[in-house]
C-alpha cells in the first residue's frame, strides 16, 4: 500500500465500526485501514443473537462481513485481540500482547459489555450476560446440562434471552425489579399485554422483585430476593442494562462521563480519534439500540473522509421486540403525561393495542403491539414531527365504518436519500434508488443480493418494495413480479383463485387459458397444478398420473439404480408378528436387496424391481404407506399409558386414530405427526408438522417442526381436554394448511409465512370456521382409495405403467 | 436432420414394438431388446420418441418415469431438461442421450434400432 496513505485504525470489530468501515470505503479509497478485535469472529450481527439461542438462524447466518470481505478491501484483521490503549504521542495503537500499530486517525467502537449487578454471588459459575456468540454458546450449553434458569431483567434482551432458553426446554422464570416490563419502552398496557403473551408461550414471572444475592458454592444455585424469599436456579442470565465499554478511552487519558464523550462530529476529546455505537456518550446520552449507530457512523465516515456533512444531533430510538409470534413496537415518547393528547385502540379479541401521543397536536411517540405492519411509518411520522390531521388521522387509526379503508403507506417519495431504510445493515434509501436506477435491479431479491437491504431480520421488506415500486414507477408489475416457475408469471394465490373464478378443471386448461409460455408446462408447475385442482375440486378431479412425479405416479420410491422401496403401512407405528412374517416372506421372494427401519417406526422394503411392485402389494396385503407421497406419511407413537409407567394419555391409539383418520389425503408436502403419551416427549413432536403431547387431563398442539434440511422446533398452538378436540384441531390445521399452502411448502416454513397469531385465530378461536375446515377435510376424505388396491383393480391401466414390452430385432 | 441421415434411415430395418394402445400418452414405457432398454414417449399430439433408457447424467438411473412436456422431459431422477427429437440435453446441464427413429404405421409402433450397442 503507497506510504502517502493515511492509516486509520478501527478498535472494535463489531457493527458499529465495521458499518462506518462500510461507509467510509464507499467515499474515500485514501485510508489503510486495520481492525482490531477481542471476538474470535468476523462481523456480525449482534442483533440476530436472539435467534441464534431460538435456534432459528446458526451463527454462519448472522455474520454481516465474512473473512473474504476485509480481504477484498485490503483491511488489516486482527481477531481475538484486545487493545490496551492509544498512545497519542508516538501515534500508535498498542494491544495488550505487546502489537504497535502506528495510525493517523482512530475510531473506537468498543461497544459495551453486560453490566453485572453488584451483589454477592454474583461471580459465581454459571452467571452471565447476554452480548455476544460467547455467551449465547454458554447459553446453548447450560440448557443441555440444567433445568431451571433465572433471567434477571425483563427488558428487551431479558425477554429475547428467556424465550431462547425456553424453546431450549429449560424452566424460566424472569425476575424484574419493576411492576412492568421493558418499562423503558412500553406503557403500562402494553407491557401487561406482553407479559401475558410471554405467559402463555411459557415464561414465568416475578415482577417488583429485587435480587440482593445470588446463592450456591462454586456454581450458582439460587436467588435470594430484598424480602428473604428464594427462588431455585441453577442458571442466571444478567440482562439489567449495558454498561459502555470505555476502558481504553480512559486508559489512553481521553474525557470520558458514562460513555466516551464525542461532539456533533463523533470526534473525542483527543486529536484525530472518535467514537462511535454504544461505547459513545453524545450530549449526555448513551445509546443502546441499533439504529443510532448507523446514523452516527454515516456522518463519522463523511467527516473522517473529508465529505461535508449535516451534524448529528441524536438519535430517536425507536424498539422493536425480536420474539416469533410477539409483535411489540415503541418509539419516540411512550409514557404520556398531563401535556400530551393521546390516540389509543385496544382490542382484547385480537390482542391488539395502539397508542399514538400527541403533544400539541404533533406525533411524539408511539405503541403498538400484536399487529406492528404501521411501525415504519409511524416510526417516520414521528421522526418528521408530523402534525396530526384529519385524512392522517383515518389513514392510521380507520374511519370508525369502515375499519381503515383507503389506508396508504409510508411516502416513499418524502423520504430523504441518506434515511436508512435497513436498520440491520444501515442500507439508505439513496443505496437502493442508486441500485435500482443504475444497475437495473427489478426485485427485493436482486436488491437484497447487491446491497444487503432486508437480508437479516427483513422487518424493512414493505418499505423496500415501495421504493422499488415508486422508482419503477408502471414497469413495477411486469418486471418484478416471479410466478410460480419459468412458464408463468402468476403467483400460486393467483393461479387458485383464477382456477376458482373460471372453473378451470384441468392442468390442460389452466396453462392454456392463463397463457403459459411452454405449453405443456414443467416438472414444477404441472404437479404444483395437478395439487391444486384435487384441493379445490376433491370429488371431481381427475388425478393426472402424467403430471404426478415418478413416485407418486408409481406409489413407490424411485432410488438411482431405477429399482423401488416400498413402505406398508404400520399404524402409530405398531405392527403384528403376522404382518412381519408377511414381509419376511415377501422380501425373500422378491429379492428385496435391504430391509431397513425407518425413520418413522416402520420397515421399507428396498430395492423392488418396477415390474415386482404389483405382486408385492397384492402378496402383503396391506395399505401403502405413503412414503413416497406429498401426504401424511406417518404417526411417530410412544409406547403410552397403555404399557409405560410413565404415560398419561394412550399415544399408541391415539396415533393409530390419527393415521387412520387423515391418511391418502394430498398436501402441499410431506406431513409427519407424532403422538406422545406424556411431556418426556420420546416420539419427538417439536420436529413434526403437528406434534402431539399428552398430559394428565389433555393434550397439547404444537405445529410446524422440521427435523430436515433446515431444521425447526414446532410452535405450541393449543391445548386441548378431549380426544375429539383433539381429532378435530389436527384435521383444522391439515386443512387450512392444503388450502393455503404452497407446493411443495412445508409447515414449517408455512407457519412463519402465515403466522402462527393467524394460524392460533383461525384453527383456535374461530370454533365456526374450524367446524368448517373440519367438514371440507372430511368430503375430501371420502373421496380417497388405497392406491395399491387401486393399481390392483384396474389391471390394464396398471400393465401398461409398470410392465415394459418385449421386442425382437429378428423380423 | 442432414440427408446421410434420410437415406440412413430409409435403409434402416424397423422393428415392431407393440400397439399404439400400449403406450399411455405422457407417460413413458420401457421396450427391452437384446438385454437393453428403450424409453418410448408418446407425445400428447400422438408422436412417438424413443430414447436409450439412460440418463446422460454421471450418476446414471433410467428416463421412462420423466415428466413430458411436449417434446421435452425432464429426467426422473435429476430434474435435466432433455429433447426428444435429438436427445441433447437443455442448458445449464451438458450431455445427450441416443435416440433411435420411430414410425407408426396403422397401428403399430416401429423402432429401428440399429445404432444400439449389444449389452
Amino acid at each position: 500500500m503507497g506510504k502517502d496513505r493515511e492509516k486509520l485504525v478501527v478498535i472494535g470489530n463489531g457493527m458499529a465500526g465495521i458499518s462506518a468501515v462500510e461507509q467510509i470505503l464507499k467515499l474515500t479509497t485514501k485510508f489503510d485501514i486495520t481492525v482490531i478485535g477481542s471476538e474470535p469472529h468476523p462481523n456480525y450481527n449482534r442483533i440476530m443473537l436472539s435467534y441464534v439461542l431460538e435456534g432459528s438462524k446458526t451463527i454462519d447466518d448472522i455474520v454481516l462481513n465474512d473473512l473474504g470481505w476485509y480481504k477484498d478491501n485490503g483491511i488489516t484483521l486482527h481477531m481475538g485481540r484486545a487493545v490496551a490503549k492509544i498512545d497519542e504521542l508516538n501515534k500508535e495503537v498498542i494491544t495488550i500482547d505487546g502489537l504497535k500499530v502506528p495510525f493517523d486517525k482512530v475510531i473506537i467502537a468498543t461497544g459495551s459489555n453486560s453490566f453485572i449487578l453488584p451483589i454477592p454471588g454474583s461471580d459465581k459459575e454459571g452467571v452471565v450476560g447476554f452480548r455476544d456468540i460467547a455467551d449465547c454458546n454458554q447459553m446453548l450449553d447450560a440448557a443441555k446440562c440444567y433445568k431451571k434458569a433465572a433471567v434477571i431483567g425483563g427488558g428487551l434482551l431479558g425477554l429475547e434471552a428467556a424465550k431462547g432458553l425456553v424453546q431450549l426446554g429449560m424452566d424460566v422464570t424472569v425476575v424484574h425489579l419493576m411492576e412492568d416490563l421493558m418499562e423503558r419502552q412500553l406503557d403500562h398496557q402494553a407491557a401487561s399485554m406482553l407479559k401475558a403473551e410471554l405467559e402463555r408461550q411459557g415464561i414465568k414471572f416475578k415482577m417488583g422483585a429485587q435480587t440482593v444475592e445470588l446463592l450456591g458454592d462454586a456454581r450458582v444455585s439460587g436467588l435470594r430476593f430484598a424480602d428473604d424469599t428464594v427462588l431455585d436456579a441453577e442458571f442466571v442470565v444478567m440482562t439489567v442494562g449495558i454498561k459502555p465499554n470505555i476502558t481504553v478511552a480512559k486508559d489512553s487519558g481521553i474525557e470520558v462521563n458514562r460513555g466516551i464523550v464525542v461532539n456533533d462530529y463523533l470526534q473525542t476529546s483527543m486529536e484525530g480519534v472518535y467514537s462511535v455505537g454504544e461505547c459513545t456518550e453524545h450530549r449526555g446520552t448513551c445509546y443502546g439500540l441499533v439504529a443510532p449507530l448507523f446514523e452516527q457512523g454515516m456522518i463519522l465516515a463523511k467527516h473522517i473522509s473529508g465529505v461535508e456533512t449535516v451534524p448529528y444531533e441524536g438519535s430517536i430510538v425507536s424498539t422493536k421486540l425480536k420474539i416469533s409470534g410477539v409483535d411489540v413496537f415503541s418509539t419516540g415518547e411512550f409514557i404520556d403525561g398531563p401535556e400530551h393528547t393521546v390516540i389509543a385502540n385496544k382490542d382484547d379479541w385480537k390482542r391488539t393495542y395502539k397508542k399514538i401521543i400527541l403533544k400539541d397536536n404533533v406525533m411524539v411517540g408511539a405503541v403498538l403491539f400484536g399487529d406492528i405492519t404501521d411501525s415504519a411509518q409511524l416510526q417516520k411520522l414521528i421522526k418528521l414531527k408530523t402534525v396530526m390531521t384529519d385524512d392522517l388521522y383515518a389513514s392510521l387509526m380507520g374511519t370508525g365504518c369502515c375499519g381503515g379503508e383507503g389506508k396508504k403507506g409510508i411516502s416513499v417519495d418524502t423520504m430523504s436519500n441518506d434515511e436508512i431504510v435497513c436498520g440491520c445493515n444501515g442500507v439508505t434509501k439513496g443505496t437502493i434508488v442508486d441500485v435500482i436506477t443504475n444497475q437495473g435491479l427489478t426485485t427485493v431479491d436482486e436488491i437484497k443480493a447487491c446491497t444487503g437491504a432486508t437480508r437479516s431480520c427483513g422487518g424493512c421488506k414493505p418499505v423496500v418494495e415501495q421504493i422499488l415500486q415508486y422508482v419503477l414507477g408502471d414497469e413495477f408489475k411486469t418486471a418484478a413480479k416471479q410466478g410460480i416457475c419459468g412458464c408463468t408469471t402468476l403467483s400460486r394465490d393467483e393461479i387458485v383463485a383464477e382456477i376458482k373464478d373460471k372453473g378451470l378443471q384441468t392442468t390442460k386448461e389452466v396453462m392454456n387459458v392463463l397463457g403459459w409460455s411452454q405449453t405443456e408446462g414443467c416438472s414444477k408447475c404441472r404437479p404444483a397444478i395437478n395439487y391444486y385442482l384435487g384441493m379445490i375440486y376433491p370429488d371431481t378431479h381427475e388425478d393426472e398420473k402424467q403430471s404426478r412425479f415418478v413416485n407418486e405416479r408409481m406409489n413407490a420410491n424411485i432410488q438411482k439404480d431405477g429399482t423401488y422401496t416400498v413402505v406398508p403401512r404400520m399404524y402409530g407405528g405398531v405392527t403384528t408378528p403376522e404382518d412381519l412374517k408377511k414381509i419376511a416372506d415377501v422380501s425373500l421372494k422378491y429379492d428385496v436387496k435391504v430391509v431397513k427401519v425407518t425413520g418413522g417406526q416402520r420397515l421399507d422394503l428396498i430395492g423392488v424391481k418396477k415390474e415386482d411392485l404389483p405382486k408385492v402389494w397384492e402378496e402383503l396385503d396391506m395399505p401403502s404407506g405413503y412414503a413416497y407421497a406429498k401426504s401424511l406419511r406417518t404417526v411417530k407413537t410412544c409406547v403410552g399409558s397403555q404399557f409405560c409407567r410413565f404415560g398419561t394419555q394412550d399415544s399408541m391409539g391415539m396415533g393409530a386414530i390419527l393415521e387412520r383418520k387423515f391418511e391418502r389425503l394430498d398436501f402441499p408436502a410431506k406431513f409427519k405427526l407424532a403422538v406422545n403419551g406424556c411431556p418426556r416427549n420420546c416420539a419427538e413432536s417439536c420436529t413434526k408438522d403437528i406434534g402431539i403431547v399428552g398430559n394428565d387431563g389433555g393434550w397439547e398442539i404444537f405445529v410446524g417442526g422440521n427435523g430436515g434440511i433446515k431444521a425447526r422446533l414446532a410452535d405450541s398452538l393449543c391445548k386441548v381436554k378431549t380426544d375429539e378436540e383433539l381429532i378435530e384441531i389436527c384435521g383444522a390445521i391439515m386443512q387450512f394448511y392444503r388450502e393455503t399452502g404452497n407446493y411443495l411448502e412445508r409447515t414449517s416454513e408455512w407457519v412463519e409465512r402465515i403466522g402462527l397469531d393467524h394460524i392460533k385465530a383461525v384453527i383456535v378461536d374461530d370454533i365456526e370456521g374450524r367446524k368448517a375446515l373440519m367438514e371440507r377435510i372430511e368430503f375430501a376424505l371420502k373421496q380417497v382409495e388405497d392406491p395399491w388396491k387401486k393399481a390392483l383393480r384396474d389391471k390394464e391401466q396398471t400393465g401398461k405403467l409398470f410392465n415394459g414390452l418385449e421386442m425382437s430385432n429378428q423380423l | 436432420m442432414s440427408k446421410e441421415n434420410i437415406k440412413n434411415l430409409e435403409e434402416m430395418t424397423f422393428y415392431p414394438a407393440g400397439p399404439l394402445n400400449q403406450f399411455l400418452v405422457q407417460i413413458g414405457r420401457v421396450v427391452e431388446v437384446d438385454g437393453q432398454q428403450i424409453a418410448v414417449f408418446r407425445l400428447s399430439d400422438d408422436r412417438i420418441f424413443a430414447v436409450l433408457n439412460r440418463t446422460p447424467h454421471p450418476k446414471g438411473g433410467p428416463l421412462a418415469e420423466g415428466i413430458v412436456s411436449g417434446h421435452y422431459l425432464y429426467d426422473p431422477l435429476y430434474d435435466w431438461k432433455i429433447d426428444l427429437t435429438t436427445g441433447l440435453v437443455q442448458a445449464p446441464d451438458t450431455g445427450q442421450v441416443q435416440i433411435f427413429p420411430v414410425k407408426v404405421e396403422g397401428d403399430q409402433v416401429f423402432i429401428a434400432t440399429e445404432n444400439l450397442q449389444k449389452a
